[in-house]
């Protein structure tokens, strides 16, 4: 159908069938992962009947107006609009052949999840499921495959009981990081700054009198925390143990970033917004394509600098590496790159596991070449090193001597 | 034509009026901006720096002979620099009066205290209170650099057009101002605004679209010079660039070229004036002589052919 009898099909529809079709459309594209809420369609009628159905760019404009709010959304918008508007019978038919493919896990899970609940509901009260014996049986088919899992990994040697037990400990460890002042100002009897308002309505009370002086203070807030979490072959079983430490600390605070990396960058802070442990790391590993492959560090890093970088490492952002260092590209480029990763933040902090060997010494090409840049090195093997991550960040001085004394 | 206050009643009413003001806008554009327009909405441009996104709200007001009220955004932008703060200066000195008049009861001094005489207007409050009555346009601009607590305020701004001043009561726009919120994405805005307004990306221009800028904003440049630096230029960001110049760089470009009397593009002058389309050290490094050549030789062969 050409453009102008599309325009005509609905220009000459009546109004009802325009209002079908919108929320028809509306509900493609929340299937299609768009956040557009019901008030959308109203405001989507009201910008259609502002700019007229006669002219299809307009047509598609306006209701781009309306229901995108995320750049990133915008292809998926105009692949969505042009399907639908020319056919919408065509885009079902696709939609409902796409569907299997394409959100395979998310039907699973929804197949799975009244299982789960059927579980955790079958001793009358029972509390949250992850309190349940059964625990790791869950787990096991709501980890990244149950395949992998089935592979007998170095966690996967630790006794279930062991492992749930670390697991849910990973999952309390709290990361304290160091209150820094900002911009804004709250009441505070030591304040340095002079309360005017407080002041003038104390004056004000004491009848115009003599009045005591009220004080504000700067405000002190804990910085924004990036997580880049190396997940390449090498890091696998450390990756997949840390993930529950990285979704407890995701869940306990605002503004933690989590991205992970092999060949490419994967933002996953979304996917680890949700509150269940086992949903949210389903979850990831959806999003996550390259699991357990090669590393390029200096390609993802250069990735990082470029897209991420100005959006995430704003007010004095802690920056965590956790990495081997072991990179595929044998560090080309690397050093480049890190040394603007660690001028873009306030603080870097490698957590490297490899540093868990008594005689480490800083060899492969791309440990050398991110060495320089980095504020803290530290360990990252068991429960007993995150802790003392805790520690290291809670006393973090302003940027030190980096950690280069490794290199000689 | 005289600039009015009425808005544009279409389309392509809009596209006129952004082009009188010499603002060439893509019709993509053009219609979110009549939808916030016609649907009183606040109109929310995100994109590189550079783009024209605070340029629209400038345009408007002159188009639509309204006032701009521009609200920089930053770090811990709180109440007293956004929307009002007491003229506490004053406020003393009446204290002070009705002390040595005598006789004034405190809870009626504490009344005449904090009345609008005293009240200082900032930004938000001047747009939802306009002294001449006319809603102006107001600019929030580059809100990503404000921190949440005052994106939190400004949802009551946007959503019911008031502010809440506990010792006045609650201030509400008789006529709801045309909101312009720009950001440049150095972090995400918070979803329950851009919920509240019409949501546009404003890219950069195609060729076309940025020959027409630089010959309306820059008419000092021969014709043959402005389609050399536009073309440069798109190459230049068809690079791998940790920033990318913005239509402001071309427009710096071309006047920087033409105050040094150049006529056309060659080597020399493109490595002399490179700074005022990068700014960074890296991006410039990159662009070494050899690259230089490669784009000339590239746009010599497409003029040619």
């Amino acid at each position: 159908m050409s453009m102008n009898a599309a325009a005509a099909s609905f220009a000459a529809a009546p109004r009802g069938r325009l209002a079908d079709n919108v929320l028809h459309f509306v509900r493609v594209l929340r299937t299609a992962g768009l956040p557009v809420g019901p008030a959308k369609v109203l405001d989507a009628l009201a910008a259609i009947e502002a700019v007229g159905v006669d002219n299809r760019s307009d047509f598609r404009e306006a209701l781009a107006a309306v229901l995108v709010s995320r750049h990133e959304h915008l292809p998926i918008f105009e692949q969505a609009f042009d399907l639908f508007w020319r056919n919408p019978r065509l885009l079902e038919k696709m939609m409902i052949a796409l569907l299997p493919k394409v959100h395979g896990r998310t039907a699973e899970e929804t197949e799975e999840l009244p299982a789960r609940l059927a579980q955790a509901m079958l001793p009358a009260p029972a509390p949250r499921p992850e309190a349940q014996p059964e625990e790791t049986d869950l787990d096991a088919t709501f980890s990244f495959s149950a395949r992998e899992v089935l592979q007998k990994k170095d966690f996967a040697t630790m006794s279930v009981e062991e492992l749930a037990e670390v697991k849910a400990m990973l999952r309390r460890i709290k990361l304290p990081l160091p209150q820094r002042p900002v911009r804004r100002t709250a009441p505070a009897p030591r304040g340095r700054a002079v309360d005017m308002r407080a002041t003038l309505r104390r004056s004000i009370g004491a009848g115009g009198a003599l009045a005591p002086l009220r004080y504000r203070a700067r405000r002190r807030r804990t910085p924004p925390l990036v997580v880049l979490c190396d997940i390449s072959g090498s890091m696998d079983r450390y990756a997949r143990m840390l993930l529950h430490f990285l979704h407890a600390i995701t869940n306990d605070r605002h503004r933690v970033h989590v991205l992970t990396f092999g060949t490419r960058l994967t933002n996953i802070t979304r996917h680890l917004r949700h509150r269940d442990v086992d949903v949210a790391l389903a979850r990831v590993a959806d999003a996550v394509e390259d699991w357990a492959g090669g590393t390029r560090i200096g390609h993802c890093l250069t990735e990082f600098n470029r897209k991420w970088s100005r959006r995430l490492l704003g007010q004095n952002a802690i920056v965590l590496l956790i990495s081997d260092g072991l990179d595929a590209d044998a560090g080309d480029g690397l050093a480049f790159e890190a040394e603007r990763l660690a001028k873009s933040c306030a603080r870097l902090v490698w957590l490297n596991p490899l540093l868990r060997y008594a005689g480490f010494e800083a060899r492969p090409a791309g440990i050398r070449a991110i060495l320089p840049y980095v504020d803290d090195f530290l360990p990252v093997h068991n429960l007993e090193s995150l802790t003392d991550l805790s520690r290291a960040l809670a006393h973090a001085r302003p940027r030190a001597e980096p950690a280069a004394t490794l290199l000689h | 034509m005289s600039p009015s206050s009425a808005i544009p009643a279409s389309v392509d009413a809009t596209v006129d009026l952004l082009e009188h003001e010499n603002y060439v806008a893509d019709r993509r554009l053009a219609t979110a901006v009549f939808l916030a327009l016609k649907l009183e909405r606040p109109l929310f441009l995100e994109g590189e720096a550079g783009v024209g996104k605070t340029e629209i709200a400038k345009v408007l007001a002159a188009g639509l002979a309204r006032r701009l009220v521009r609200l920089q955004c930053y770090e811990g932008l709180d109440t007293a620099a956004a929307v009002y703060e007491w003229n506490y200066p004053r406020q003393m000195v009446e204290i002070r009066l009705a002390e040595a008049a005598g006789g004034v009861e405190r809870s009626e001094l504490a009344h005449d205290i904090f009345t609008t005489r005293f009240l200082l207007r900032r930004p938000l409050l001047q747009a939802l209170a306009p002294e001449d009555g006319v809603p102006p346009v107001l600019l929030i601009d580059e809100l990503d650099r404000a921190d949440e607590p005052f994106e939190a305020y400004l949802l009551e701004v946007l959503s019911d057009y008031q502010v809440t001043i506990p010792e006045l009561g609650t201030i509400r726009a008789a006529t709801p101002p045309i909101v312009v919120i720009t950001s440049n994405r150095t972090r995400e805005i918070h979803d329950a605004i851009k919920r509240r307004c019409l949501y546009h990306w404003v890219d950069y221009p195609d060729a076309a679209r940025e020959l027409a800028i630089v010959r309306r904003k820059c008419p000092a440049a021969s014709e043959s010079l402005a389609r050399e630096v536009v073309g440069f230029t798109q190459r230049l960001r068809a690079l791998d660039l940790f920033k990318a110049p913005g239509i402001a760089e071309t427009l710096d470009w071309a006047e920087a070229l033409v105050a040094l009397d150049r006529m056309s593009l060659d080597p020399q002058t493109i490595a002399d004036t490179l700074g005022a389309l990068l700014k960074y050290q890296d991006d410039i490094g990159a662009v070494t002589p050899e690259v230089t050549a490669r784009i000339l030789r590239e746009m010599e062969a497409q003029a040619g052919a």
